[in-house]
């Protein structure tokens, strides 16, 4: 290798490094604090290293052991997880029929009612809080995972039908138009051709339906209020009293959330493999 | 028995009107080709057939049956697409079984089924492959073999020749007719192409603008092309064409080409002219031949000498560009001989090959 395109090799190297160190950094803070006291964390001068490892913050959330937490960490779980699941679901079905209406069908105002989903993403969630808020403790809605689920399916809808549109555009018409000679009828063309081959971006429709949801705070601080349906990330205000936050417990309750997007990222990470339909056509 | 006819055939897509009333019957085990220019609703034709286009007016049977209402499953058609549209997550065995399997044909039926088609295109060590890993060719033939595996009424074929090389082109257009031959079924087969549409069909239909310009068999269009449409569009290189004007001289009417230059109206349509009128002559560059280099013919010949401006050796032809009367022409020469630029040269034109159009109206004047 040629000495000058080896120090560029370094360099971008280098760079790659720092701006991975950048992004990756505030993660990793969380996921040590997860594990060190609360006296390391705020000691003065900073103590860098983590000197008391240990699982002690996880044990007290979960109430093992002499000391514990009263968040009921439990409930906020199953809250979340049945919230962010229902309204993924839900969502990236409907999303799915929508964009495969947009990508499929003509019909009139099509490109304004696109244009029109499109820019309910641009209102920023949080200035709904409030006429949200007065229209759902009217509906009762107030303190209720349905509540929040119709919120979040809401909010995911447009961007699930933008995604799903864009995989089904990507599938050529001519797949549907072929099964239905071969003797389908639209739905089981539908089922059996182009379903599995949008299946990538339905996906990862889910995924990113999903994460909004499951990270989701502003509304669900708004909406909720008890154990009936306050989710993670509003639990996490939980740690912070009136004169101290509880850095250690609020971080290990992060490394809580985080655990699960992960693992559903991973499950799903497979599926996201593009490029299935080339071949059937002519590429 | 799969006849296939379409009556008052109409499509219009909204205000616009594609295919304006077309009236065809297609026989039994019949190859028809529909040709034409891009957007002269060939295709939307072809779909209309399978149901995939909504018929906007007129009639569609397939055998004694109307199928303007059928959804395409119904039909009992088949259809091999422009760019195959096979199905890129099943292997080839999945595709070719799909239609039986949708069909709840039991597992003997349709694995013999797809053994057969397998058989017939040569797919049978491929089975086992996905789309992707198939040529263009293979994935053509998977894709007829999925036409065959359900013993259509009818076949359908979008250009599927057109995604391919021309070298391959003229292998599948080969292996096409002789699908045919093995699997005796109706045909319609869509193209651009008018040496595929000669060398397939029984019958070709000449579609333009959403009208049908002529219908008949290759050799019919060939010989006697209604318009000068027709005559420019099928044959390779395509008929001359020249603007000329009937001239009433002593010996009968002559058609006028310059001052300089009269040629003889053939007999056979000598009272289907007047003088004064404006026409297009119409002849085939192999009925123009260069001295020397002449076909056996009963007609009758007129000799003169032209300048060539270009010639274009092919091989076994060379196609030689003249002028009459500033108007380009092409002559092939058999044979041939290696010719200069601006070489003068014996021309004879087979008279009774000349063909007549009308100028206004283009259509043939033949009675």
């Amino acid at each position: 290798m040629r000495p000058k395109t080896r120090l560029r090799r370094t360099l971008v190297w280098l760079g790659t490094l720092f701006v991975m160190a950048v992004i990756c950094l505030p993660g990793a803070w969380i996921v040590f604090s997860a594990f060190r006291p609360n006296r390391e964390i705020l000691a003065r001068p900073a103590i860098w290293w983590p000197e008391q490892f240990g699982l002690q913050n996880f044990m007290r959330m979960f109430g093992i052991g002499g000391e514990q937490i009263a968040i009921p960490v439990g409930s906020y779980f199953m809250n979340s997880l049945i919230i962010a699941l229902t309204s993924t679901f839900v969502a990236v079905f409907i999303g799915m029929a929508g964009g495969y209406a947009f990508a499929r069908f003509r019909f009139r105002g099509k490109n304004a009612i696109f244009l029109g989903l499109m820019l309910s993403r641009a209102v920023p969630g949080i200035a709904l809080s409030l006429p949200l808020f007065m229209v759902w403790s009217r509906l009762g809605l107030i303190d209720t995972p349905l509540g929040l689920i119709i919120v979040y399916v809401a909010m995911n809808v447009p961007f699930t039908v933008w995604l799903t549109d864009g995989f089904f555009r990507q599938v050529p018409v001519e797949m549907s138009e072929a099964a239905q000679i071969d003797g389908c009828t639209r739905w089981q063309a539908f089922w059996r051709v182009e379903f599995p081959l949008a299946r990538a971006g339905i996906a990862s429709a889910g995924i990113f339906a999903f994460l909004i949801s499951w990270n989701e705070y502003a509304l669900a601080s708004v909406l909720t209020r008890s154990t009936d349906s306050r989710t993670l990330p509003v639990g996490l205000m939980d740690f912070s009293a009136q004169f101290t936050i509880d850095w250690a417990g609020m971080c290990a309750m992060a490394v809580l959330i985080i655990i699960p997007a992960l693992i559903l990222t991973f499950i799903v990470q497979k599926h996201l493999i593009a490029g299935l339909t080339f071949g059937g056509v002519k590429g | 028995m799969a006849t296939v006819n379409l009556s008052q055939v109409v499509k219009r897509y909204g205000k616009l009107e594609v295919v304006h009333g077309i009236d065809l019957d297609i026989a039994h085990e019949e190859f028809v080709v529909l040709v034409g220019p891009s957007g002269c609703g060939k295709s939307t034709t072809l779909r209309m057939i399978a149901g995939l286009e909504e018929i906007s007016g007129g009639e569609i049977r397939i055998g004694d049956r109307m199928v303007n209402e059928l959804p395409p499953r119904a039909r009992n058609v088949s259809m091999v697409f422009q760019n195959y549209a096979l199905y890129p997550h099943m292997s080839v065995r999945e595709n070719l079984g799909f239609s039986l399997k949708i069909a709840k044909q039991p597992t003997s039926t349709i694995d013999e089924r797809v053994a057969e088609a397998a058989d017939i295109l040569g797919l049978s060590d491929l089975m086992d492959r996905t789309p992707a890993q198939l040529s263009g060719g293979q994935r053509q033939r998977v894709a007829m073999g999925r036409a065959i595996v359900r013993h259509p009424d009818v076949f359908l074929f979008d250009e599927p020749l057109s995604n391919l090389d021309a070298k391959l082109r003229v292998q599948m257009r080969t292996e096409i007719k002789r699908l045919h031959q093995k699997v005796r079924t109706t045909v319609v087969y869509v193209t651009h192409d008018q040496v595929e549409a000669m060398t397939l069909a029984d019958r070709i239909v000449i579609m333009r603008d959403g009208y049908i310009e002529q219908v008949g068999s290759p050799l019919e269009l060939f010989e006697r092309p209604a318009n000068t449409f027709v005559a420019g569009f099928i044959g390779s290189p395509p008929m001359n064409q020249v603007r000329a004007r009937i001239a009433a001289k002593d010996g009968g009417p002559v058609v006028s080409i310059t001052d300089s230059l009269d040629l003889p109206v053939p007999d056979r349509l000598r009272d289907q002219v007047r003088a004064d009128q404006d026409v297009v002559l119409g002849f085939r560059a192999e009925d123009l031949m260069p001295e020397g280099h002449e076909l056996k013919t009963d007609g009758a010949l007129m000799r003169f000498k032209q300048t060539v401006s270009i010639a274009e050796p092919l091989g076994t032809e060379t196609l030689l560009f003249t002028e009459f009367g500033r108007q380009e022409v092409l002559s092939k020469m058999f044979n041939p001989r290696p010719v200069a630029e601006g070489e003068e040269i014996g021309f004879a034109l087979n008279i009774d090959r000349l063909h007549l159009f009308d100028a206004a109206s283009g259509r043939s004047l033949e009675g």
